[in-house]
């Protein structure tokens, strides 16, 4: 057994780190290979394992970055499953944006039945929670056609494309789309939507191990320096068990999260197994730590202005995300039967 | 035992209601449902009507044009008004200042300010936190020096909510640095035009503007505005403190809260049926109901004992803490029962004019629960609130 990273892994988590300290835009994160990391060799890749997915987005939630990596493996990882090699290497290069609509208003977080639609190569319908559309120049979208669901591409300015966008829970923004009798380009079939889906959840999870670190760490300098009563408050035993439960939840947090990485590429029941399990896990943490960071706090993590309220936020919308507990809870409970 | 209210009770109840029905506009209560934020005309109108009803002082004593409520009629009050989706009635002037200025404050005082507090035309706000002092209140450093007939007063408030609107702000000051902190304190009316304050907005995680700074530099406050006398503040305060604690525990407007998520559930679709026929989701609100069911009974044994002459002690610290998670509890089920449209964050200090693209009932569902992270740490936070249970009901 081994639960170290591998040497190349450590050291993409490190030089990402560093550039995301220093404020890394697009064509520096593409430049690193965080874009090619989520693409295997065969997709014209480096990466896409995984402990891939798993290093870099612990560090882009740590960070707190709003960049749409989530959405280049997402969105491109479909675009690879269609063999369109040509729009990978531009996307693994930083120069094509690409985001994913599939969700609609009553699906919540099923990922069906899709009830948008195409006829005569125009797409129509409507989609929900877009995350980081704004600002794409190609989406995948999902229609039902000849009675079945597939996977089109559409170009977000194109004729009959609205977005209505508005700032997302955990940064970024969060787009409903409307398209009426927009040109659409076929894909193909959304048979990989499900294994999409779940490696988008890996990395929803890591960015959710990433923010709770932030948050321990703020809060345990917050502990150290703020003084009530004429001591720091981190003398209060009050608040160092509660924090001393906070960091065992954040390796409890850890773990699940090694456990999802190592089964990713299992067949689907053992896959989504460790999909649920995790994320039903990490859901109750994040939450967990942002109230405590909050509370522990008091009143400054109320504001706007400290820093804490983003990661606040990013946490407690982890749950949001490709599922909620109880949506991962009755899954597992299906699939663990 | 008996778990049942009086006839008089009862009838007070509908009184209530009936006023309810036929004075609350229903655009302010579908705001107050909607949790959108209220304007100043709107707690002003509203303000007006229970004035005019004087239900405003009904809690006051009778000699100073109050109706001397029970703390059951109080309870029982603040639940309907709860239920109607009624504005909650911005404390600070009518059951905060006012109780301390019929308690402490000279006649002058009392005449003065208690009818501009019932008639709206002063608007108070609280000067009570500061940036170094939180949950310990008394190590405040605000300074009011003596000069002749005036106290120059000197340094910062936080946390003023509402302060935006305010004309008035009574403040805890430092005005000696002898003896333990909590002896140097004195209690201080301040007119908000006076030269020397500035008011700075706060915005908070939920992005709203709710609550401010407040600066003082060298503002110029005549002595009759201290109440009661120099350096007995603190007393004052913590008499404000006890005094308003029977509705601690929100009870009113948890219940409020159960009932729209009930509504919502039945409205919000998971896998093609409504949420409510969810089986864990169903599991979760039916934990909670239990829970207040509890709480509200709770609440009421200590309601009922105040109206028998026992104040509450530290029963009302431990309403304040269950209440408070309770109430943060049904804002965190409301916020997972919108699902998805959660993550659309949208508040009203955002520039461009953004609308939230979900249904009505999941447009504030995470600004909600956010900004109610608020009230486990506000008004002595649950962690003092367990040293007072740990001292003064437990012994330890």
């Amino acid at each position: 057994m081994d639960f170290n990273h591998t040497e190349e892994r450590r050291m993409l988590a490190d030089s990402l780190r560093r550039s995301l300290e220093r404020g890394a835009d697009w064509a520096a994160l593409a430049e690193l290979g965080v874009l090619g990391a989520l693409f295997t060799e065969d997709e014209g890749g480096f990466g896409g394992q995984g402990f891939d997915i798993a290093v870099i987005f612990e560090e882009l939630g740590r960070a707190g970055s709003d960049a749409p990596v989530l959405e280049a493996g997402l969105a491109g990882g479909l675009i690879a499953d269609a063999g369109r090699a040509d729009l990978v290497e531009r996307i693994i290069g930083g120069d094509l944006k690409v985001a994913l609509a599939h969700a609609e208003p009553g699906m919540r977080y099923d990922l069906g039945p899709v009830s948008a639609s195409v006829h005569d190569g125009h797409l129509s319908g409507r989609k929900s929670f877009a995350t980081n559309a704004e600002g794409a120049d190609l989406l995948v979208v999902s229609a039902v056609a000849q009675g079945k669901t597939a996977l089109f591409l559409v170009d977000p300015k194109a004729q009959g494309v609205t977005l209505h966008t508005t700032p997302a829970l955990m940064g970024g923004t969060i787009s409903e789309i409307t398209f009426d009798r927009a040109p659409a380009e076929p894909l193909g079939d959304a048979g990989t939507l499900e294994a999409r889906v779940a490696a988008a959840t890996l990395a929803v999870c890591a960015d959710a191990l990433g923010a709770m670190e932030t948050a321990k760490a703020m809060t345990l300098d917050y502990l150290r320096t703020r003084k009530q009563f004429g001591v720091p408050i981190g003398k209060f035993q009050a608040l160092q068990h509660r924090m001393a439960d906070v960091a065992i939840e954040i390796e409890m947090a850890r773990s699940a999260l090694i456990n999802l990485a190592g089964h990713l590429s299992a067949p689907a029941p053992t896959r989504d197994r460790h999909v649920s399990a995790a994320k039903n896990l990490i859901g109750r943490v994040a939450r967990l730590v942002a109230e405590e960071a909050i509370q522990m706090h008091g009143g400054i993590a109320m504001t706007e202005e400290y820093a804490l309220s983003d990661v606040a936020r990013r946490l407690v919308a982890v749950d949001h995300r490709f599922g909620d507990e109880d949506w991962h809870l009755a899954r597992f409970m299906k699939l663990s039967a | 035992m008996d778990l049942n209210y009086t006839a008089e009770e009862m009838a007070f109840r509908e009184e209530v209601r009936a006023f309810l029905k036929a004075k609350l506009p229903p655009e302010i209560a579908a705001k107050v449902a909607s949790a959108t934020q209220l304007s100043k005309a709107d707690y002003d109108l509203w303000h007006l009507a229970l004035a005019e009803q004087g239900y405003l002082s009904g809690p006051w004593p009778k000699k100073f044009g109050g109706q001397e409520w029970s703390a059951v009629q109080k309870h029982i009050f603040e639940e309907e008004c709860a239920l109607a989706h009624a504005p909650r009635i911005v404390p600070f002037g009518v059951a905060m200042l006012a109780p301390v200025l019929q308690a402490f404050g000279s006649k002058e005082q009392q005449d003065y300010y208690l009818p501009r507090i019932l008639s709206g035309e002063d608007w108070w706000c609280q000067g009570y936190s500061e940036p170094g002092a939180g949950s310990d209140l008394a190590s405040l450093k605000t300074r009011a020096v003596r000069e002749g007939d005036h106290y120059i007063v000197n340094g910062q408030k936080t946390w003023t909510t509402l302060g935006q609107y305010a004309n008035k702000i009574f403040c805890l000051v430092r005005t000696g640095t002898e003896g333990k902190p909590q002896e140097g304190i004195s209690f201080l009316l301040i007119d908000m035009e006076t030269p020397g304050i500035e008011v700075r907005p706060i915005i908070l995680i939920d992005g709203e503007h709710e609550v401010n700074e407040v600066w003082f530099t060298d503002v110029k406050v005549p002595v009759e505005n201290l109440v009661g006398k120099e350096n007995e503040g603190w007393t004052y305060a913590k008499y404000l403190l006890t005094h308003e604690r029977t509705g601690i525990a929100g009870v009113g407007g948890t219940n409020a809260g159960l009932q729209a998520l009930k509504r919502l559930a039945h409205s919000e679709m998971q896998h093609g049926r409504p949420l409510i026929e969810d089986p864990l989701f169903a599991a979760r609100l039916a934990r909670f109901e239990i829970e207040l069911m509890a709480m509200a009974t709770f609440n009421l044994r200590t309601v009922a004992g105040a109206d028998a002459g026992k104040a509450p002690g530290a029963e009302s610290s431990m309403l304040k803490i269950k209440g408070s998670i309770m109430r943060q509890q049904i804002n965190d089920l409301a916020r997972r029962a919108v699902g998805p449209w959660a993550m659309p964050f949208v508040s009203e200090q955002m520039e461009g004019n953004l609308y939230h693209p979900g249904p009505d009932y999941s447009a504030k569902a995470s600004n909600v629960y956010l900004n109610n992270r608020k009230i486990s740490i506000y008004g002595g936070s649950n962690e003092v609130q367990r040293g007072i249970i740990t001292k003064a009901i437990l012994g330890l």
